[in-house]
């Protein structure tokens, strides 16, 4: 157990401060923006999509199991990327025209 | 040279996914925020598919297929974010965070059929002679989260758009803890195998986590979906965290984690904002279960009904009007007449104000983004503590499609399943009049007394055929 962590000291070390940081960037979100803040987030975790082009790319191209798997899990991920990022411009998109507007000295 | 330049890219999209969710909190920066994190997404995407290398030093291939997927997938997510009705959001977003959960759990089972190829040739061999206790935990780990938060996702995409019925029965909590329990005994069965035989269990404990996901969802109720998709986003943040663990990619790790976290405040405090707890909002059954039906027995008194022309007469004549809209609103997709009725009533003289409580609607925010949406200015929205100090002051509160958040049973009535659930206190206005299409209970299935009280009128009918009405009305006054 001692030797896992001295081995993995760097991945232990990202864990703690990305659960801090996580919850320390989010502390004082408004109620207003949950939602939007929630699809972001949702579309930030689409970062999976990484793993799956990572499959994809080494699957060997006579394995078709492999390869079925890593093609949706491509296309899985991209829809989770592309669609939560969309979904919460448009989201926001109502909010930011309105505010340049209104409060121009808000920051 | 090229793994250092990946390196240097995950870098910087890590950075764009905190600094991007850090502006996500900010109502004045949030949409350059998620601009921010999809240019490092972006990037982070096409640095893996070129620079990439595993660790004998090979390139990826199959470029052909990888683009076909991103192409295929990029095409419909746009199309179906674009195309979706900005009061079907929070479904849409359900529905994404499922497609991630999946994409984690099929990372997983493929990693897995990976392993058991390698040592096909190999017949005696066990399973955990050749794969490092961690290196299975990693896969089984994403595997199990990822599935749950797919089907999870899924049903609460199903409830959210009505296709799905809330259903629980007795002791299914215990089932589900039952169900968890035999996708780890599966998944630990699978690891101390025979190498043939592996996959069986592995598929079983895949297949359980599924049905685990489905169980877990179906009983909780339809108003509760939203802090549940918070937390199923959180659970895919850390699948995608243990795909960072698997493939040695930080980028993967930090962005899980971050969403992990954040995603897991964030559920708090939705539940904040209805002053309950995590495990009340998961265990609670809240809407279907027996103590709504004895709410229910208690009132079914009399109502009284309002005709359009004396509603107009009403909130034209009145200094101060209160709007509180609610799913009504969103589902009749009234919120541009509604902004028009607010005008001419301002040319009247009179004060309009909005009142949002803090879960109105569907999801936290939603009415914010919906009247945004058709233009109200934004310091028309008061948040509920502000609204609760004006409403004494206030002539006419017109509640448009609005019902739990609203009810006094959840101050007065501790039998009630929403007591203690800060309310829009609108009986301390000199008059409500309540817009609803019938005297149906609202989400969580229970009655509201509100409607019974002397000073409350109803008005029966859709939201924008009702506000149609106000407005040809209050123009000829």
């Amino acid at each position: 157990m001692l030797h896992w962590i001295g081995e993995n000291q760097q991945y232990i070390y990202i864990v703690i401060l990305m659960i801090f940081l996580g919850i320390e960037v989010i502390g004082r979100v408004p109620s207003v923006l949950h939602t939007p803040l929630m699809s972001g987030a949702n579309a930030i975790h689409g970062v999976v999509i990484i793993g799956a082009i990572i499959v994809m790319g080494k699957a060997e191209s006579d394995n078709y199991v492999a390869l079925v798997l890593g093609f949706l899990a491509v296309i899985l991920g991209t829809l989770n990327v592309v669609g939560g990022f969309v979904v919460t411009n448009r989201m926001l998109e109502m909010f930011s025209s309105k505010n340049k507007k209104k409060n121009p000295n808000e920051k | 040279m090229q793994q250092n330049i990946l390196t240097l890219i995950y870098i910087i999209a890590s950075v764009t996914f905190i600094v991007g969710l850090k502006m996500l909190s900010n109502p004045a920066k949030a949409r350059n925020g998620n601009l921010i994190a999809a240019a490092g997404m972006t990037l982070a995407i096409i640095g893996t598919i070129f620079l990439y290398k595993d660790d004998e030093g090979n390139a990826l291939h199959n470029y052909g297929w990888i683009f076909g997927g991103i192409i295929i997938g990029g095409i419909i997510g746009t199309l179906a974010a674009k195309k979706i009705k900005m009061t079907a959001m929070p479904e849409m977003v359900s529905m994404f965070n499922g497609m991630g959960g999946a994409c984690a759990a099929l990372i997983s089972y493929s990693e897995f059929n990976n392993l058991y190829q390698v040592d096909k040739v190999l017949d005696s061999t066990f399973f955990l002679d050749v794969v490092q206790p961690l290196h299975y935990i990693t896969i089984v780990a994403g595997g199990i989260i990822g599935s749950i938060s797919f089907a999870g996702s899924m049903i609460a995409w199903g409830k959210l758009n009505g296709k799905i019925k809330d259903f629980s029965f007795k002791g299914q909590h215990f089932i589900n803890m039952f169900i968890l329990i035999l996708v780890l005994v599966a998944a630990t069965f699978a690891y101390q195998a025979n190498i043939k035989s592996a996959n069986i269990p592995f598929t079983i404990a895949f297949i359980l986590s599924l049905l685990y996901g489905v169980f877990f969802v179906l009983p909780i109720g339809g108003a509760d979906m939203p802090v549940v998709i918070s937390l199923l986003n959180s659970f895919t943040g850390v699948a995608a965290a243990c795909g960072g663990f698997l493939y040695n990619n930080k980028v993967m790790l930090t962005g899980g984690i971050l969403v992990g976290a954040a995603g897991t405040l964030l559920t708090i405090l939705m539940c904040k904002a209805m002053n309950r707890s995590l495990a009340n909002v998961l265990i609670g059954n809240f809407g279907g279960s027996n103590i709504a039906k004895s709410t229910q027995s208690k009132s079914g008194g009399n109502y009284k009904e309002i005709s359009v022309n004396d509603a107009a007469v009403a909130m034209a004549y009145a200094r101060k009007v209160m709007i509180v809209p609610g799913y009504g609103l969103a589902v009749a997709q009234a919120q541009h007449a509604c902004h028009e009725l607010e005008k001419l009533l301002e040319e009247k003289g009179v004060e309009v104000k909005y009142a949002i409580h803090p879960v109105a609607g569907r999801m936290p925010g939603h009415m914010n983004v919906l009247l945004a949406e058709a233009d109200v200015n934004y310091e028309n929205l008061l948040e509920m503590e502000q609204a609760n100090d004006e409403f004494k002051t206030t002539d006419v509160v017109l509640i448009l499609g609005a019902n739990d958040v609203v009810n006094p049973a959840a101050k007065t009535d501790p039998s009630s399943p929403i007591y203690g659930m800060p309310i829009l206190e609108v009986e301390e206005a000199k008059m409500v009049i309540v817009n609803k299409r019938s005297m149906k209970p609202g989400y969580a299935g229970i009655e509201n007394e509100l409607f019974f009280q002397p000073k409350t009128s109803m008005l029966f009918g859709d939201a924008k055929a009702v506000l149609q009405q106000l407005i040809t009305e209050v123009k000829m006054l």
